[in-house]
């Protein structure tokens, strides 16, 4: 159990963390979230006694960090897997490390075992690439099998496997009943991992609630509607009728309409009633990805924009016209769609959507962002405040691959 | 592995293999023990022992004293130089002097070098008692050092001894040879004891080691320049008390007849470093990490 209390931290005028409050509980694992630079490093090192907090305090299981008998017992943290000395040897680094605890030697290897490093164990670390380097750092967390776990960004670096692997560990520690507090950027990396969410922007707390209630509170469901393309006078009397009947209709930029406040079912039947095809009616739930950006949307420090390319491009041939911005997008209560299905869709949109440049610091759109429900990442989750976009602006690749996202980074 | 452990079968921490059924709190199998001094300075003795940097200080402080040593005490008894009633250990002094610089530079890195890899971070973790850090590392370091040195100082005095016999050199007392190994010895590693006070309170290698290497040569250096008469005394203070100067004390050979004499460098440098490591813990204790 870790508890937080009015924890401040100040360098000078710039205040990194204020006046945070929460608790971390065990048999669960509690996912940090915030952006870059808003004040989660800084506490994972107050937690640790590194820094002394500024005002408030921290505990863990009662007591101080500092104040801990045999803390690395109790407490296990990986905070930055290039805090070792490169010129020692894996196993030498984990070694002076169980000596400092008295830890058997035989645990070293143990968990040397267990990360999958006993090859290069003799090795001297600095010849490690990042995930090497991670696994190291996870191997040190874990060498006094402790009750309360602390991860900063356990995945950075990883390989698909490797990620699998901290994923599924971190579900194991937590199972046993120990406090596994995990911290990232990537929404998508904790709606796998985590049953509880902590969220920071600035340095202030935005939620403390369990991953479902999260994306309840922050997310709505809706379900797009598509009338035939052919008889666009069907799609109008649709929309009449839906509104009547209660629901709230937006138009998408492809054609479609996105309902909310009806029901499937009902959907159907006012388009049965209505006489009015239906080419599509499909359930859709905004992500988690999408649901955090809306939270942290004020608290990102680090904003990136748009890459124009104006200074290469060829300017707009006579009546080309840049794409005018979705209605509704960027407007509080706007969820970007999903992306139409991939295979056998015959209404695609058109991929190179504007504001899709995967630039942002959550840019590369995260493949693993499907709820544990199933539903495909949306790219879309990776707009950032829309722009229209000249027509000639090569569309980035769909990014696909499930590691990028991790790696990108 | 005697705790008693229910709901796992054997010994070995079992965690990897999920329990169907989740407990509140975890235990973990292995027994947890109060750590004390003692597993820090193992821990430290590991981390020493486990870099290169160790290796190639030592390395090249053995190979200036000892070959230094050698050189000067073959010159010296090639020459006609009338060597009469001065004692052979006094020839070491040159080759400890150069080497010193090499202690400085472990003595820093000890410390330093866990700052500027982040490797303090985890080791502090690891151990949030901070001061039994510092002093694991002081013992540890004071060790290597005094051993290192205490045989090199010895088998450099025993070399000149030998070479020297017979050209009129007189035979060096009982006390001689003490002041001139332990004595010296104590010396140097306590300088290399105040590298390690410094580098923590620095945080940077490079930084450190400058400051030591200054401290270890600028009070000749400035004092040289010195030509001032009104200066005098500055300038007679600067040499006495120059770290060089209080080395060759322990040789009896000191630059000027007044200043340290005797034992008192060694006290002068037991008061410097014991002030410097004051200093170290309490920032250690105060800074954030």
């Amino acid at each position: 159990m870790i508890e937080a209390v009015g924890l401040t931290k100040r360098y000078g005028d710039k205040t990194a963390v204020h006046n945070l409050s929460f608790q971390v509980r065990p048999g669960a694992v509690t996912g940090f979230l915030g952006p870059n630079g808003s004040g989660k490093s800084t506490t994972m090192r107050m937690i640790l006694g590194l820094d002394n907090p500024t005002a408030g305090s921290v505990t863990i299981g009662g007591h101080p960090y500092r104040k801990l008998p045999n803390a690395p017992r109790q407490v296990g943290a990986l905070l930055d897997a290039k805090a070792v000395h490169g010129g020692r040897s894996a196993r030498n680094h984990l070694l002076s490390l169980a000596q400092l605890s008295g830890i058997p030697a035989r645990r070293v290897d143990e968990v040397l075992g267990v990360v999958g490093l006993q090859d290069v164990a003799k090795r001297r670390s600095k010849g490690f690439s990042l995930g090497m380097g991670q696994r190291l750092g996870i191997a040190a967390a874990l060498l006094g099998d402790p009750q309360v776990l602390l991860f900063d960004e356990p995945v950075n670096g990883l390989d698909p496997e490797g990620i699998h692997w901290v994923r599924n560990l971190m579900k194991t520690l937590a199972a046993e009943g120990r406090t596994v507090f995990v911290s990232s950027h990537l929404m998508s990396e904790m709606a796998l991992t985590a049953d509880h969410l902590i969220v920071i922007g600035r340095g202030q707390l935005l939620a403390d609630m369990s991953v479902t209630d999260f994306i309840s509170a922050n997310s709505a469901d809706f379900a797009r509607v598509r009338t035939p393309d052919t008889e666009p006078q069907l799609r109008e009397k649709l929309t009449s009728a839906l509104t009547e009947a209660g629901g709230h209709v937006l138009p998408e930029q492809d054609g479609a309409l996105r309902v909310t406040g009806l029901a499937l079912p009902r959907i159907s039947d006012i388009a049965h009633d209505t006489d009015v095809r239906l080419w599509e009616l499909s359930p859709h739930q905004a992500s988690l990805e999408e649901a955090y950006m809306r939270m942290t949307q004020g608290a990102v420090d680090y904003r990136s924009t748009d890459d124009q390319k104006a200074g290469l491009q060829q300017p707009l041939p006579p009546g080309a016209q840049p794409p005018m911005p979705v209605p509704g997008q960027g407007q509080p209560g706007w969820y970007a769609p999903p992306p139409p299905q991939q295979g056998g869709q015959p209404f695609a949109a058109p991929q190179g959507a504007p504001g899709q440049a995967p630039a942002g610091p959550y840019g590369a759109p995260a493949a693993p962002g499907a709820l544990p429900g199933g539903q495909p990442a949306n790219p879309y989750a990776a707009q950032q405040p829309p722009r229209a976009q000249p027509v000639q602006q090569p569309s980035p690749a769909p990014v696909t691959d499930p590691t990028e996202s991790e790696d990108a980074r | 592995m005697s705790t008693p452990q229910p709901p796992m079968p054997q010994a070995a921490p079992d965690w990897q293999a999920a329990p169907g059924s989740p407990y509140p709190t975890y235990t973990s199998p292995i027994p947890v023990v109060r750590t004390h001094l003692g597993h820090a300075i193992a821990s430290e003795w590991t981390k020493i022992k486990s870099v290169r940097s160790t290796m190639w200080t030592l390395g090249v402080f053995v190979l200036l004293v000892l070959g230094l040593g050698l050189l000067t005490g073959a010159v010296v008894a090639s020459s006609d130089t009338v060597v009469d009633g001065e004692s052979p250990l006094a020839l070491g002094f040159f080759g400890l002097l150069l080497g010193s610089i090499c202690l400085i530079t472990l003595g820093v890195l000890t410390t330093a070098s866990e700052y500027g890899t982040g490797m303090v971070r985890t080791t502090m973790t690891a151990c949030p008692s901070r001061g039994r850090v510092l002093a694991a590392k002081a013992i540890v370091f004071f060790l290597v050092a005094f051993v290192v040195t205490l045989v090199s100082a010895t088998l450099v005095g025993l070399m000149h001894v030998t070479m020297l016999e017979g050209s009129g050199a007189g035979e060096p007392t009982g006390s001689e040879w003490l002041k001139g190994t332990v004595g010296v010895s104590l010396y140097v590693a306590l300088l290399g004891m105040l590298s390690l006070a410094i580098g923590s309170i620095i945080r940077h290698s490079a930084g450190a080691i400058t400051i030591m290497i200054g401290a270890l040569l600028a009070p000749l250096v400035i004092a040289l320049f010195m030509f001032s008469e009104s200066l005098r005394d500055v300038q007679q203070a600067l040499f006495e008390y120059s770290i060089p100067n209080q080395m060759s004390v322990f040789y009896a050979n000191s630059l000027s007849d007044s200043g340290p004499s005797g034992w008192d460098p060694l006290w002068i440098m037991l008061g410097v470093t014991a002030v410097a490591f004051a200093g170290a813990f309490a920032l250690l204790e105060k800074r954030d990490v």
